[in-house]
């Protein structure tokens, strides 16, 4: 089946994912204990207010009414109007979506950067000292706050050294890849250590596979052998792990975001949480929800356009 | 090409090698001190059990033995040059157009994800210099060569469109790529149908005369090397037990094991009345027996079987064999065939 | 392939692949990574429980005369701005940090292996259902989707409970199936069925005693995403709340000064890492353990 069609029939499953991620999104308003519109409003409740709000989200109707007229607005573009800023909420999210899109495949490309050479030394020599070492470091990271993470190369690297923008998102490609840098290493260096360890045991496959044998049996010096015959196999199951840990990668970027402030749709969440901006926090919640279901969907198509083997089985 | 060297020099002489394994459990001498020679032109049959080493003895020869497995003794000469002293880009010139192998499992052999044209050309860019026309053109010719139908188009199919014996047709496509005067097979027809094993034997006896390549072939089929080697060594743990043509030692076989075999093998022009298996397993290569390695599965076995290991000797012209007893062997065809 | 056959004589292992011939449960003493990981766990719980023992301040009293004390042997760790004794706010907060960490992963553990199983055992329209709800819940990057809920349900410790239980059982609800659906074709389970043992017998008695330890791997590991995701919630005032300690409330405590008394932040951060690192080595010894070849 042609990639295309693919991707059109992978898309049709996807359908009541999405559906789905919509509901529990919407369902969000219904878990606010109490009268949702008075929480919400918090100190600044009056009964006017409250009014307002229970018309404006409909909660005096049944609730499939009440997720009708949702969807019926999500469709139309329209996610409602932030309680703090005063404007709609699709405004807000756009303005903000590129910083985080930027942060994300940056921190991608730096995780891949940092972690294929290391899987390779770690592969090379198998339970020699670099392979006890690469596997061991990365421990350190798993248990590693992110936050924390950014404090320290924040304080150290901006504040102290000053090497880079304490935070901001900066101007033009050149700023963005500057102020970003230290933001984006943190979510990179969060998500290392599954991608090294996964791309490890990929190599360690591949390079015990017969079909390496025979390649070297071929005469096929290393650097060819490598890239042509082990890499080229290895990254497939590692693309799959990287796409099941994309969630771990975008929720990292909120916490990263606020530290360095970067104006992203994570930061956007975070400090609308504080303003008890509700129509906000539930339209970025969706927006990522989407967003990972993309991903997944993207991670799909790579997979099947790097092994041949996919396409003709499904 | 190359020359086979000096006009009655064999093509490859191995003498004395050593192959041990670092296991958990100790060293596994998996190949203990082996001497064989491939006269140029010729295919040699190396035939044993699981375990006796016959593979780890072509791997040894093309320098890609598994990473915990080493050449400890021994030399393996080609053409004057001694690979075992060869570093890893030295041997990597020297396998593709000297010498080359085929491997048992077709399926997992041949790279996934490359289409098989790009496979089969590889080694006559690494090696001959082609640009990416001249080798595709060689591969099409080599595919058309062993058979493969629709060349074209099965120029830009990936392994696994292939069935078996196709894949093992792209296999020996790979392995001639460069003419080499060498060609190792381990158990290439092992994993195939018999229909296609029979199919895939002829084509490898039809290459190799029309060019002049040697061959040496693992089994532990005898019928196998009946059809396609002139000469015959037998491996039972680690070691060489009876060597000679073919014709020789199958029908006059000179060490038990190599009677054994014989007699478990299904002949259809000498039916017998049922089939022997070997009784017993095969022993330990980290604390071989004493003495002769066979001698807990021989009936044939004596007091002195137990004592020194019995070097390989010469019984006849060029048949030679390590059994201490092996009139033994003799005596006994006689007696079946009298039985007759 | 190598011709060099496995038997119990001839042992001698292939490049690559992973079929030793080695005993499996013995020797989990002789795992380097797993009694590192227990020995180093031990240590911190030793350390939390036992914090009333090994020190006499109480982590909420402030002290305005002391304030950003350095290493001294009267206040180990030194002291905060507000002149609260760090080494004790360390040894009490790790008591809540953990307490609510391991409480917390029960929850999913337990809600998601039922889940799991019913899903695996049973199939047909519940599995749909229930995978389709695993798909969803998915579908939400975890932290996101917690932050949102413990903003909805109001900051807290009960919301963090609330919130890792509805997102966390995916995870176990997953493996558990996996496991049940491989598990449920093995004779034993045919056997029992073929016996007219009830369903649930079966699938309490047989089936999950065998699955169940893929499920206690991945705990260790998703304990540590909740201590991280406790200690970030804390950090942004949403987590634990004060006056009660908490490493999180303390590296968001001392973050104004970090340019000069870095310790404030740095000690509860390392603990947390400490704290992981313990975790990590111990999941990963027993996943090399339980499934050899691995790694």
């Amino acid at each position: 089946m042609g990639r295309m069609t693919f991707v059109f029939r992978r898309l049709l499953l996807l359908i009541p994912t999405v559906l789905g991620v919509t509901i529990i999104t919407f369902f969000m308003i219904h878990l606010i204990p109490g009268d949702p519109a008075r929480t919400i409003l918090g100190i600044h409740a009056t009964p006017r207010g409250i009014a307002i709000l229970h018309r404006e989200w409909g909660l005096n109707r049944p609730l499939a009414s009440q997720y009708w007229l949702f969807m019926d607005r999500l469709v139309h573009g329209n996610l409602g109007i932030s309680l703090f800023y005063n404007v709609p909420v699709v405004g807000l999210i756009t303005s903000h979506l590129p910083p985080t899109l930027w942060l994300i495949c940056y921190a991608a490309v730096l995780a891949i950067i940092i972690s294929v050479p290391l899987a390779m030394i770690a592969a090379s020599r198998k339970d020699g000292v670099r392979d006890h070492v690469v596997r061991a470091v990365p421990l350190l990271g798993l248990g590693m706050p992110a936050f924390w993470l950014a404090l320290i190369l924040q304080t150290t690297l901006a504040v102290k050294f000053q090497l880079f923008p304490v935070s901001g998102y900066g101007t033009g490609i050149g700023g963005h890849l500057h102020s970003m840098f230290l933001p984006a290493l943190v979510v990179a260096i969060a998500l290392c250590p599954v991608v090294i360890r996964s791309l490890r045991a990929s190599m360690l496959n591949v390079l015990g596979a017969d079909f390496v044998t025979t390649a070297r049996a071929k005469g096929v010096p290393g650097s060819r052998l490598f890239v042509r015959h082990v890499l080229r196999n290895a990254v497939i199951p590692a693309v799959t792990v990287l796409g099941i840990n994309i969630g771990f990668l975008i929720g990292g970027t909120l916490i990263v975001e606020q530290v360095f402030q970067i104006p992203g749709i994570g930061s956007l969440m975070i400090n609308s949480i504080f303003s008890r901006d509700f129509p906000v926090v539930q339209a970025v919640a969706l927006v990522f929800g989407i967003m990972v279901v993309l991903v997944n969907l993207l991670t799909d198509v790579i997979y099947a356009s790097l092994d041949p083997r996919v396409r003709f089985d499904r | 090409m190359t020359a086979a060297g000096a006009a009655g020099q064999p093509l490859l002489q191995v003498s004395d090698l050593h192959v041990e394994i670092a296991s958990r459990r100790g060293i596994v001498h998996a190949v203990d001190g082996i001497s064989l020679e491939v006269p140029a032109g010729e295919a040699v049959g190396l035939v044993g059990e699981s375990g006796s080493g016959k593979s780890m003895t072509l791997k040894a020869i093309l320098g890609v033995l598994p990473p915990e497995a080493k050449v400890t003794a021994g030399s393996v000469v080609l053409n004057g040059t001694d690979l075992v002293q060869l570093s890893g880009s030295q041997l990597n010139k020297i396998r593709g157009p000297d010498i080359a192998m085929i491997f048992q499992e077709p399926m997992s052999a041949l790279n996934p994800v490359m289409r098989v044209g790009a496979q089969i050309a590889e080694a006559p860019q690494v090696h001959l210099g082609m640009n990416r026309r001249q080798a595709a053109d060689r591969a099409l010719e080599l595919m058309r060569r062993v058979g493969i139908p629709d060349p074209e188009r099965r120029f830009r199919s990936f392994p696994h469109e292939f069935s078996g014996g196709m894949r093992q047709r792209v296999m020996i496509a790979i392995a001639l790529s460069c003419e080499p005067a060498l060609i190792l097979c381990d158990e290439p027809t092992t994993a195939l149908d018999v229909t296609i094993q029979d199919q895939i034997l002829r084509l490898l006896h039809r290459l190799c005369r029309e060019s002049g390549t040697s061959l040496v072939f693992v089994t532990h089929d005898l019928p196998v090397v009946a059809q396609i080697c002139q000469q015959l060594a037998v491996m039972y743990a680690g070691q060489i037990v009876e060597q000679g043509t073919v014709q020789e030692v199958l029908t006059r076989p000179c060490h038990p094991y190599t009677l054994g075999l014989v007699r478990s093998a299904p002949d259809v022009d000498h039916p017998r009345a049922s089939l022997e298996a070997i009784p017993g397993s095969p022993p330990s290569l980290i604390s071989p027996p004493d003495g002769c390695r066979f001698h807990p599965r021989c009936k044939f076995a004596e007091e002195d079987c137990t004592v020194t290991p019995p070097p390989l000797r010469l019984i006849d012209a060029g048949h030679s064999t390590a059994c201490l007893h092996y009139e033994r062997c003799l005596d006994d065809l006689q007696a079946e065939g009298a039985g007759r | 392939m190598s011709a060099i056959s496995i038997t119990p004589a001839a042992g001698a292992p292939q490049a690559g692949t992973a079929e030793r011939a080695q005993p499996r449960r013995a020797h989990w003493y002789r795992q380097p990574a797993l009694m590192t990981g227990l020995v180093l766990l031990a240590i911190i719980l030793f350390m939390v429980i036992a914090a009333p023992l090994l020190t006499s301040y109480n982590p909420d009293t402030q002290n305005l005369n002391d304030t950003l004390a350095g290493i001294s042997s009267q206040h180990w760790l030194g002291t905060d701005q507000e002149g609260r004794d760090i080494f004790s706010r360390l040894l009490y907060g790790g008591r809540v940090d953990l307490q609510v960490a391991f409480l917390a992963v029960l929850f999913p553990f337990t809600l998601g292996t039922i889940l799991g199983s019913v899903a695996g055992y049973f199939g047909g329209w519940v599995d749909i259902v229930i995978m389709r709800l695993v798909d969803i819940v998915v579908a939400f990057p975890f932290f996101v989707l917690i932050i949102a809920l413990v903003f909805v349900l109001g900051p807290g410790e009960r919301s963090i409970y609330i919130a890792i239980t509805l997102v966390g059982w995916v995870s176990y609800a997953r493996i558990i199936r996996g496991e049940i659906l491989i598990a449920k074709r093995q004779e034993y389970v045919l056997a029992a069925q073929s016996g007219g043992l009830s369903n649930l017998r079966i699938m309490r008695r047989h089936l999950l005693p065998n699955v169940i330890t893929q499920a206690i791997i991945y705990a260790m590991s998703d304990i540590v995403q909740d201590i991280l995701a406790i200690v970030t919630l804390s950090y942004l005032g949403l987590g634990i709340q004060p006056p009660t300690p908490d490493w999180g409330t303390m590296i968001s405590d001392g973050q104004n000064f970090l340019t000069t008394h870095w310790q404030l932040t740095t000690i509860p951060g390392l603990a947390v890492v400490v704290t992981g690192l313990a975790l990590s080595l111990i999941g990963d010894g027993l996943a090399d353990l339980l499934r050899p070849g691995q790694a």
